[in-house]
């Protein structure tokens, strides 16, 4: 694998929406794609839950915490606040 | 899955459980003791055991450490079964930094350490307004921040399981672990409330 | 659902520790995956998803994957469901 993004790289979720191609399970959720973070930290590597979802090979996935300016995403909500979520390195792309 | 009259998917519940698990039981696929070992491992495990990590942390710096680096060995250290249990994060809660965990996707939560978890955690309304309104859901626990703390949302999407280490509440110097655990409730891991001494 | 928190106790009852100890049980046996259960809830239709509470989900979606994968099958389900 290549080596992880590391802690303060800036980052984009990719706009994405395979639900709409076909039966899914994505745990990337909706109110993020698109959206601009920054990685807080690498967690690991663990198996891609859109394969296991569906009992198929799952290969395993770096997994990221990325940081996310809260008011930005939602546009309500107290400044300086943030979202935390882990995303897996297939969903993001440089900025 | 070709129709046959009434989708069974949509027996009465208690009936669809009790059919699964007899046609289970009869291929020799689960059986009702294994069910119920499973039971008594999770019952086995609440708030408290959570607590004593805390309360430890607060104690010693070392066992703080070690928790923020790696939940599962902290927990394990204070004999909490965790064999299997997925990774589990610590987040720490500082001066400037509040946590708060939510699964938005389902109900994720770190059951090996706390048990399971509340009713109102799975909810849509909590799942929908931890991320989107998290001071004003907060509130409806009583716990006001003041405007210059920052409220970190932690949404649990993947393997990570997340509690919150909540600060050592002022007025406890000198208390036990053991006192100090009795203050810590299934919330404050949560991030919805903060212990306090009183 | 940005509505007021129900923030009552809600007891577990028997059905709900059976419905979490199978799943367990199953995983730990690799029959379904934690996955699975999540992908067969979400593919319930929206209305019966609202009218189901937390672990009448969770059967629906063990039933729905059991039956995928012919782990078990309609037909030795409904022998047992017309029993009665």
């Amino acid at each position: 694998m290549a080596a992880p993004l590391p802690p303060g790289t800036p980052v984009r979720v990719r706009l994405d929406w395979p639900e709409t191609r076909g039966p899914a399970h994505v745990r990337t959720p909706h109110y993020l794609r698109g959206r601009a973070g920054t990685v807080a930290r690498y967690l690991g590597e663990f198996p891609n839950p859109e394969d296991l979802a569906f009992a198929r090979p799952a290969p395993k996935l770096p997994l990221y915490h990325v940081r996310f300016d809260q008011p930005s995403v939602w546009r309500e909500g107290g400044a300086g606040d943030e979202l935390l979520v882990e995303i897996y390195g297939s969903w993001l792309e440089p900025v | 899955m070709a129709g046959t009259g009434v989708n069974v998917l949509e027996a009465d519940s208690g009936r669809l459980l009790a059919a699964v698990r007899a046609v289970l039981e009869t291929k020799g696929l689960v059986r009702p003791d294994e069910i119920a070992e499973r039971i008594a491992i999770t019952d086995a495990a609440t708030p408290a055991q959570g607590a004593r990590m805390i309360a430890r942390a607060w104690v010693d710096p070392g066992y703080r450490a070690l928790a923020l680096s790696d939940g599962r060995a902290a927990a394990e250290a204070l004999g909490i079964p965790m064999r299997g249990a997925l990774p589990l994060g610590v987040l720490e809660n500082t001066p400037e930094t509040h946590h708060l965990v939510v699964c938005t996707l389902c109900s994720c939560y770190p059951r090996a350490v706390l048990g399971y978890p509340p009713f109102w955690y799975k909810s849509a309304a909590y799942r929908a307004r931890a991320v989107r309104d998290p001071r004003g859901l907060i509130a409806e626990w009583g716990t006001v921040l003041p405007a210059a703390v920052k409220i970190r949302v932690v949404d649990s999407t993947a393997d990570y399981r997340w509690m919150v280490l909540p600060m050592r509440p002022a007025g406890t110097e000198g208390w036990s672990e053991q006192r100090l655990a009795a203050l810590v409730r299934e919330g404050d891991m949560i991030g919805v409330t903060v212990p306090t001494a009183s | 659902m940005c509505e007021p928190v129900d923030k009552g106790a809600h007891a577990l009852t028997e059905f709900d520790r059976d419905v979490d100890g199978l799943r367990q049980v199953l995983g730990l046996k690799g029959i379904m995956s934690v996955d699975e259960l999540r992908r067969g809830i979400e593919a319930i239709p929206e209305p019966e998803y609202h009218r189901l509470a937390y672990y009448q989900r969770w059967i629906r979606s063990i039933a729905d994957n059991l039956l995928r994968k012919g782990v078990i099958t309609e037909a030795e389900l409904r022998a047992v469901l017309e029993r009665g």
